[in-house]
Parts: C-alpha cells; sequence; structure tokens
C-alpha cells in the first residue's frame, strides 16, 4: 500500500491514449495506447527516437491536439470530451508551451513577446518579471533577430510562464542551441519548477537531461517503454552532452 | 496597445508597397463609385427639389392656335390638377455688337402675375410690366454670356417686324434646365435664349390673340398619365395639336435623364472592376501573410489565442489596408465630384449649387470599401482559423508537383531550367496566374474603352458634320413656305447653293410598338443635307416608303420591306402606312426620312419647305447674318460650323481629362497587380532562387525566372483585354445610348495598341522595382530562415 498522504496529486492522467495519422494511403500510429500519469509539481523528462509520440502526446495534453482514441484528464477535467473552444480556454488558463525554434513573434521585442500573453492572461505577472527571472531583464527591448538562440528561448520561456500556468510543456527546448547555452535554459525551466511549482514536462534528445528530473519516461512506438523515478537529481549545470 | 495590436501596426508598415498598392485600386472604386453615385442622387435631388418648388410640369402639349376658353375644358379631364396655357414661339434675335443672329424662344407671362406652372424664378431685376409692351425678362446664361443687365436693349423680329425689347431682369426655369436650342447639339447660351414677355404683347406681335398655342399642366397624385395625355389630344385635336407628352418628352428633362443614367451605368460597371481587383489582390496578399506565418499562427493558438482572434488578427490587416484605400478614394472621389460639379454648373442652369453628395453616399462608398477588403481577406482569415495547432506548429508540406501531360509537352520542347520553372509554377497555380492576367487584362480594357470614345467621336463628327449634314446653315422657317421661298432664300447675300427640307412630327407604330419622332422630308436631288446609309454612302430618299435609322428601326422592330403606320401630328394629321425602304446611320436622333414629293403627296399639298440647308461663302457671312436679321418668317437659325466647333472644344477638354484619369486607373491597376504578384512569387521563392545564385546563377538569369512568370501573364493578358476592352466599350456604347444621341463603336488597332503599350510599361516598371528587392536578397539570412 502507499502512502496516499505523502503522493502528490495527479495533473494529467491518460487512458489507452490513441494518435493514428491517416494519410490516405497508410495509418501511421503516433501513439498506440498510452497510459501515463504526470503528478504535480514533479520535472518529467519524456525520451525517446523520433516519431516515437512525446510530441504528439505533449501536444495532446496541452490541448494543441485531438486524440484519435482514448481519453485525457487534467485533474477532473476530461480534456477529450472538449471542444476547440474550451481546449483555446484551457490553454489560456493553464498552459505553458516551449518550442524547439522559440517561435518569437519577429515584428514584437521581446517585452512584446511576452505581452502577447499577459494581455489575455487571468493573473500574469508582468513581462518584466517574467523576462527577470530568466535572466533577461536587460534585453528587453530587443527584437528576436537581435538575441542569440539561447535568449530567444529564454524569452519564450519567459511567455510561457509569465501567465503563472499549471503545467509548462517543452517541445525540445534546448534542440537547437549548443550545451552550454542549453545549461542556461535548463536552469531556468529548473528555477521555475523549484520555485513556482510548476508542473514540467520536457520532450529531449539528449539522454543526459533526464538526470535532473524527477521521473523520466520512455517512449519507444508509440507506446511507453519504461518509466523510472530518479532518487537523486543533477543540477542543470553538472549536466553536459 | 496590445501586443497583437503592435504585430498588426508593424506588419502593416513592413507591408506598406503592397498595401499602397492594393489601397490605390480600392481608392480608385470607391472615388468612382462616390462620384457618380454621389452626383446621382446630388443631381436627382436637386433636380426633384426644383421641380416641385417652381412647379414643373407632367405633361406638355403644343398646337397651332387653340382658343383661350378651351383651357377651362382642358381643366376638366379627369386627373388634372392644374393647368397653364401660353403662347409661345421663336424668332430671330439681332444682339447689339453681334453678327450673327440669335434665337429667342419666346414664353408668354400672364397678365395676372407668375405662371401657376413652370415658375421662373428671378435672379436679378424685375419681371416686365403687365401692361408695357417693349419689356421682357431674359434667361441668366444668355443674359451672362452675352454680358447684359437690366436695362440693356435686344432686337428681335417678331413676326417680320424688328421691335426692341428692354431688359428688366434675369430668370431661371426648370423647363430649361439643359437650355439647348432648335438644331444645336450643344447649349449655346449666346446664341439662344429664353424670353418672357407679358402675354398681351406677345399675342399681339405673333398674333395669337384671345389664343393660345402651348399647354402645360399637372397631375393629380394617382392620375392615368397615358389616359389624360389622350383626353388632352382628342381636346386639342381639332386646333393642330402636335400630340401632348409626358416629361419623358421634355428636352431638358430628357437630357438630364440621359446623364443620370450615365451616370448610374457608370456607377454599376466600373467600381466593380476595382472592387474585384481589390478582393484578388487582398487575398493574394493576406494568404501570403498566412502561409508565411504558419507557426505565428500555431504560437497564437498554443498561448490561448481563439480561432477568432486570429482570423480577427488577419481581417484587421487588410482593414488597415482598406481604411488607406477608403481614406485616398474618399479624398479623390470628393475631388471628382467637385469637377464634376463644375462641368454640371456649366452645363445645367440650376439655381442652386448642384455639389452635396450626401453623408450617406459617404458611407456606403466606405462600407463598400471595407466590404471588399473583407472579402478579400476572408478566406485567408478563415484558413487560419482553421489551421490546427499542432499543425501550425510543424512547417508545411511542399507543395505537390506532380508530372502531367503539360511536363511532358514541356520536356518535349527541350526548354532550359528557369523556363520550365516559370512555364510549371504558372501550371501549378493555374487559378492564381488566371486572375493576375485577369486583372491586367482589366487593365487593358479600361485603356480601350476609354480610348475608342476619341475614335467614336472623330466618327460622329465624320458622318454627321462631313457627310450628312454638309450645309453651313440652316435658316429655320417659322411656318411652312412654299417652294418659291427657296428663290428669295437664294438671293439672300453669300448664299450660293439652298435646298429645302421640311419636318413633320408623327407616331410610327408597329403593332404595339410606337415611337415620335420628327419625319425629315428631302428632296431627289440634295447634295448639302445627305442621308447616309450604313455603308457610309449617300442614300437617295426613297420614291415610297421611309428610311429609318438602326435605333429607331431596333426600337419599333421592323426591317426593310416591312410596313409602319405613320400618324402625322401636322397638317391634316392623318394616318397613314408606309414600307421601310430601308434603315440608315445616324448618330444624332431618332432619324427618320422620306422623299420630299412623297410627303407632300400624302399631305395633299403643293410643294413645302420648313427647313432651307445653305452654303455659303465664307467672305459674304457677315451680310448674310445682317440679311437674316431682317428676314420675316424665320424661327431661328444654325450655323453648322459654330455647332462643330462647339461640339468639338467641349469633348476635347472632356477626352484630354478622362485620358488622364483612365490612364492613371490602368497604371494602379498594373502596378498593383504585378508589384503584388511578383512580390509574392519573390517570397515564396527566395529560397529556391537564393539556391540558384548560390549554384552560380547570375542576378539577370535568376531575376528572369522572376519576371518571366510575370511577363508571360503580361502577355497572355493583352488578347484577352483587348476582348474585354471591346466588350466594356459596346457596355458603355449600350449604356450612353438614348433617343438623343448614341456612340458609334469604333475600335481601331491603334487603340490596342496604346492601351497595351500603357500596360506594358507600367508592368515593366513595377516588375524592376520587385527585382531590385531581389538583387538586395540576403542569400545567407534566406537560407537559415526555417519556413
Amino acid at each position: 500500500m502507499k502512502d496516499t498522504a505523502r503522493e502528490p496529486a495527479i495533473v494529467f492522467r491518460t487512458e489507452g491514449l490513441t494518435k493514428v495519422y491517416d494519410t490516405g494511403e497508410v495509418k501511421v500510429y503516433a501513439l498506440a495506447g498510452v497510459d501515463l500519469e504526470l503528478h504535480e509539481g514533479e520535472l518529467t523528462v519524456l525520451l525517446g527516437p523520433s516519431g516515437s509520440g512525446k510530441s504528439t502526446l505533449l501536444n495532446i495534453l496541452g490541448g494543441l491536439d485531438h486524440a484519435t482514441e482514448g481519453r485525457v484528464w487534467f485533474r477532473d477535467i476530461e480534456l477529450t470530451k472538449m471542444g476547440n473552444r474550451a481546449l483555446t480556454q484551457f490553454r489560456r488558463d493553464y498552459v505553458g508551451f516551449i518550442f524547439q525554434f522559440y517561435n518569437l513573434v519577429a515584428s514584437l521585442s521581446a517585452r512584446e513577446n511576452v505581452a502577447l500573453v499577459t494581455d489575455i492572461a487571468a493573473d500574469p505577472m508582468t513581462p518584466e518579471e517574467a523576462l527577470d527571472i530568466v535572466g533577461l531583464g536587460h534585453r528587453m527591448d530587443h527584437f528576436p533577430a537581435e538575441l542569440s538562440g539561447g535568449e530567444q528561448q529564454r524569452v519564450a520561456i519567459a511567455r510561457a510562464i509569465a501567465k503563472r500556468p499549471e503545467v509548462l510543456l517543452c517541445d525540445e527546448p534546448t534542440g537547437a542551441l549548443d550545451s552550454k547555452t542549453g545549461v542556461q535554459v535548463l536552469e531556468a525551466l529548473d528555477r521555475i519548477n523549484t520555485e513556482f511549482g510548476t508542473t514540467t514536462a520536457v520532450i529531449t534528445h539528449a539522454a543526459e537531461i533526464r538526470k535532473m528530473a524527477h521521473r523520466v519516461i520512455r517512449f519507444q512506438d508509440g507506446r511507453i517503454g519504461s518509466v523510472e523515478v530518479n532518487e537523486t537529481r543533477l543540477r542543470p549545470q553538472d549536466i553536459e552532452w | 496597445m496590445r501586443a497583437l495590436e503592435k504585430k498588426l501596426f508593424r506588419d502593416f508598415r513592413r507591408l506598406w508597397a503592397q498595401g499602397l498598392a492594393i489601397a490605390l485600386v480600392l481608392a480608385c472604386g470607391v472615388s468612382i463609385f462616390l462620384m457618380s453615385f454621389g452626383m446621382f442622387v446630388a443631381l436627382t435631388d436637386t433636380r426633384a427639389a426644383y421641380y416641385e418648388r417652381n412647379r414643373f410640369a407632367d405633361i406638355f402639349a403644343q398646337v397651332r392656335r387653340a382658343p383661350r376658353s378651351l383651357a377651362a375644358e382642358i381643366a376638366a379631364i379627369e386627373g388634372v390638377r392644374t393647368v397653364e396655357v401660353r403662347v409661345t414661339g421663336s424668332a430671330i434675335l439681332d444682339l447689339p455688337g453681334k453678327i450673327e443672329s440669335a434665337v429667342g424662344q419666346f414664353i408668354s407671362l400672364p397678365s395676372g402675375g407668375l405662371p401657376r406652372l413652370n415658375v421662373p424664378l428671378l435672379r436679378s431685376g424685375r419681371f416686365p410690366d403687365p401692361l408695357a409692351t417693349d419689356e421682357v425678362v431674359v434667361n441668366e446664361p444668355f443674359a451672362q454670356a452675352n454680358g447684359y443687365q437690366p436695362g440693356d436693349v435686344i432686337h428681335a423680329n417678331l413676326n417680320g417686324s424688328v421691335r426692341p425689347l428692354t431688359i428688366t431682369g434675369t430668370a431661371l426655369t426648370p423647363e430649361f434646365i439643359y437650355t439647348i436650342g432648335p438644331g444645336d447639339m450643344m447649349p449655346d447660351n449666346e446664341g439662344f435664349g429664353i424670353i418672357w414677355m407679358p402675354e398681351p404683347s406677345l399675342a399681339a406681335a405673333v398674333d395669337m390673340g384671345g389664343a393660345f398655342n402651348d399647354v402645360a399642366l399637372t397631375l393629380l397624385r394617382g392620375a392615368n398619365a397615358a389616359e389624360v395625355i389622350d383626353a388632352l389630344d382628342a381636346l386639342l385635336d381639332p386646333y393642330g395639336a402636335q400630340g401632348a407628352h409626358g416629361r419623358d418628352l421634355q428636352l431638358s428633362n430628357a437630357f438630364i435623364d440621359g446623364e443620370l443614367k450615365q451616370l448610374r451605368s457608370m456607377a454599376y460597371v466600373l467600381p466593380p472592376v476595382f472592387f474585384g481587383i481589390t478582393v484578388f489582390l487582398v487575398n493574394m496578399v493576406i494568404g501570403r501573410i498566412v502561409a508565411l506565418e504558419r507557426s505565428e499562427i500555431g504560437l497564437m493558438k498554443a498561448i490561448g489565442y481563439s480561432d477568432t482572434e486570429v482570423s480577427l488578427h488577419y481581417l484587421a490587416l487588410s482593414v488597415l489596408i482598406a481604411t488607406v484605400g477608403i481614406i485616398a478614394g474618399v479624398g479623390l472621389g470628393t475631388w471628382f465630384s467637385r469637377g464634376l460639379a463644375q462641368l454640371y454648373a456649366a452645363f445645367f442652369n440650376f439655381p442652386y449649387l448642384i455639389f452635396s453628395v450626401n453623408a450617406q453616399v459617404y458611407i456606403i462608398s466606405c462600407a463598400l470599401g471595407f466590404a471588399t477588403a473583407a472579402l478579400g481577406a476572408i478566406r485567408a482569415a478563415l484558413a487560419a482559423a482553421r489551421l490546427p495547432p499542432a499543425v501550425a506548429m510543424s512547417p508545411p508540406a511542399p507543395p505537390r508537383y506532380t508530372h502531367s501531360l503539360f511536363d511532358r509537352f514541356l520536356a518535349l520542347l527541350s526548354l532550359g531550367q528557369p523556363t520550365i520553372m516559370i512555364l510549371r509554377n504558372i501550371s501549378r497555380w493555374p487559378f492564381r496566374a488566371g486572375l493576375t492576367a485577369l486583372g491586367l487584362a482589366l487593365a487593358v480594357a479600361v485603356l480601350v474603352a476609354s480610348a475608342f470614345f476619341e475614335d467614336a467621336l472623330d466618327e460622329m463628327v465624320d458622318t454627321s458634320f462631313y457627310l450628312a449634314n454638309r450645309q453651313d446653315a440652316m435658316l429655320i422657317l417659322s411656318q411652312a413656305a412654299p417652294r418659291e421661298a427657296l428663290q428669295e432664300i437664294a438671293r439672300l447675300p453669300g448664299v450660293m447653293q439652298v435646298e429645302g427640307a421640311q419636318f413633320h412630327g408623327a407616331i410610327l407604330r408597329n403593332g404595339h410598338l410606337e415611337k415620335r419622332v420628327a419625319i425629315e422630308g428631302r428632296p431627289a436631288d440634295a447634295e448639302l443635307a445627305q442621308i447616309v446609309g450604313k455603308d457610309k454612302r449617300p442614300v437617295p430618299p426613297p420614291d415610297n416608303g421611309v428610311l429609318l435609322s438602326e435605333r429607331l428601326a431596333w426600337q419599333l422592330d421592323v426591317a426593310p420591306g416591312d410596313d409602319v403606320t405613320v400618324e402625322f401630328l401636322t397638317g391634316r394629321r392623318e394616318t397613314t402606312t408606309v414600307p421601310v425602304a430601308g434603315i440608315i446611320k445616324s448618330y444624332i436622333g431618332l432619324a427618320a426620312y422620306m422623299h420630299s414629293e412623297n410627303l407632300d403627296r400624302l399631305m395633299r399639298r403643293s410643294e413645302r419647305l420648313d427647313v432651307a440647308n445653305l452654303m455659303l461663302d465664307q467672305a459674304a457671312e457677315d451680310e448674310f447674318h445682317a440679311a437674316v436679321k431682317d428676314l420675316p418668317g424665320l424661327a431661328g437659325t444654325v450655323m453648322l460650323g459654330d455647332t462643330l466647333e462647339a461640339f468639338q472644344e467641349t469633348i476635347e477638354q472632356n477626352i484630354d481629362i478622362s485620358t488622364v484619369i483612365y490612364v492613371a486607373i490602368a497604371v494602379l491597376i498594373t502596378v498593383g497587380v504585378t508589384y503584388n504578384s511578383a512580390r509574392i512569387q519573390l517570397s515564396e521563392r527566395a529560397r529556391d532562387l537564393a539556391s540558384l545564385r548560390i549554384l552560380g546563377f547570375t542576378n539577370g538569369e535568376v531575376s528572369y525566372i522572376l519576371i518571366g512568370e510575370t511577363a508571360v501573364l503580361v502577355l497572355l493578358a493583352q488578347p484577352l483585354g483587348w476582348v474585354l476592352g471591346s466588350a466594356l466599350a459596346a457596355a458603355m456604347v449600350a449604356g450612353f445610348e438614348s433617343d438623343l444621341y448614341s456612340i458609334p463603336l469604333v475600335l481601331n488597332r491603334d487603340t490596342f495598341a496604346w492601351a497595351s503599350t500603357v500596360v506594358l510599361i507600367a508592368s515593366a516598371v513595377a516588375a524592376l522595382l520587385v527585382r531590385r528587392r531581389l538583387d538586395r536578397l540576403d542569400l545567407i539570412e534566406v537560407m537559415k530562415t526555417r519556413e
């Protein structure tokens, strides 16, 4: 018997989650019946080769995509029953996204890119606060083209956390960065996870990054291969890849 | 300002060149709509107000001479509200200091004060003393053109006696908003005046004591105009009636109707062309932006912007473009309207200013502008809304190129790769390529449809003056005169040749179709005034039957050999049936010709004439004019040289202005379409083109691919533009055609060449602007960016 008092609350839960891409000629199973739980305050790393279904899972959890079969819950809310409008509201209220290619709006400065979120969030921090957290308080008025890759990704993180999201979903956040800049990004993620208790899921190709996670989930061919819990976590600055 | 709004304005600023090109095309549509529809409303309202205030009559009729007691009977016709009977007449005026004579249209003023209908509006001075025999009021334009003030004296040859008349004031009347003299093609305020004279003195002068020769009446609400006209005709019949008619045949009113019809067809035909092009361009540009910002759209949705917010963002971009276009269009349209109002002020005599395009028209113009831009953007905006966020975040699949028959055909031609790229791109996006070509074709069409006008008017002048009316002057007699009058006229100084002609008001009928016309009788040997056939050769008047102009034959639905019933409104007012002897060409009025002798036979009378056509010795023209002023029994003179000069001068002025406007419009369309299409291609193919540059292609070779496609489309657009232009010209000819005049459809090779030259030059300039961007392309940067 587990000690339920110490068991953290479940933020995401999936049941037989399946996603099929039907191109007309072939059916590709991106997810083939995934059962998974993500716990409150945990930093989970999702590992696996390309096409193993990690990004598809993240997109469905974040309400960006629909499942073909199976069910997904965010706390007590069943996402798989929601329409597009409700999913938009769900993203607006609870989810912060970080992508491999930053996806900053080129015509907006760092501060304005963050404001894009704070404009519509219910209880956001100011763009300045968010940028301070990722250590970019001094480059707020620069446009994306004037920032390095690592800085751009940190702006993207600031943008994701500015709304004080309950969950942070990161798809290859260091994928386009070298190891040194990647560490800065991971440090920012770790700090947010620790200080704000934000439930965080990070997809990565770099297996070393698993060492900073509470839990590591490995994907293989649209299924969960293994789940392991790190008894001791490394700090990002101690990781190299 | 919210971040999304900042993005909007920055995107707008970045796209300024493309946005401006679109905005200017939209501005053309908005301004032409504003002008044509605005002036249509303004002219309609102004005329209606003037008619109402000055009680313009509903029904008009002329008789030879009817007793005044008949007025009570006319008033008793069911449906008649008010009746005004009066004396009118036409006389030659001798104006002080003028060699040429002028024509005066005399109208009686009732003794009791102002008339009850067609009330003249005093503009200066006073009305004549009812008992005075030598006091008159003249119409204001006539006074202004000749510089007359109250107190000035002119002379009139009334029934053979020349009398001095003192001008006591000037006035305007709703009967002569468009003031055109008998036989004139254009208003001639210097040579034609409206003259109001107290009834007793006018009646005495033209021998109408106790009688009237002109009646006007208004109808009660709900009265049947046709029945009243029939009843009026029946009453007036014994007194030499010429057939009552409604406002539609009242000359001044009909001219304004013609102008209104033109304004309306302009509002219907031209703005939709521009709005259509705007929709296409906005669609192309916003569609491209949505494609380029695919990942940003995904991002906006990922962070919680709703589909509606995202699509509104792109709609708003089109609205910004539209705002620029609408501001420019409203400014331009207001300016055009002012210009047109000035033109109207010169041609139409209104007591108040016409220019007041009302607020509603402005609102409709703006709404149309916004709707156009939104319509153009809606497809792309909806695509942005529909794009699932997960899909939006991943790069788009490369466009699908497949091998088709077209490719096999290309392979056979053994073309270079760049040329294959051009042709394949066109075949890959046939719809877009087709619309681009169509837009350019419309630019060609606009030029064809404006340039044809000059040729058409040349043709009109050639036919009307150099073929048909070769006489130098026309003398209009106040009453039909016997043939001997010709000998008397021939003795006037300077007259080298003289021919008689006669005119008979008549109603032509074929079954239920009928038309009121003037049948002109010509002698068989007429050389000065000739009838021109469809082949532009002179046609002698037929021994038997009637020649009809094309439009008249079409309206009556008759062909040569068919019979038409002729109800003469002159002489014994008899009805007879004659065959249609042939169809002839005529651009002015509804022409019907018969042989003079044939007409005299039908009228059972000896040879008569109503008009004398003259050839003059130019050296003796002054003596001729002096003699004409003293000639009794003359209702008017027309100097055809003056008429032609006035006509050409006015036309040339208008053509110069409209050519400038149409060239500007065509250039805007061309630049708008070419620049946007080339710019979008540059954006879509920047990577391809940069790759080629890296592979060692020169700037020239690479721009060949970019500009080559535009060039192919521009060339394809030319023949299409000629066809569309011909159709547009035909539509304009149909829109302008009326019973008063019609414009021939003359399309020369020069017209097509001119249209194509303008469009080719404009598109070359636009393409070069884009090429400059290509030359500055940062190769590395382009290759690094991820689509």
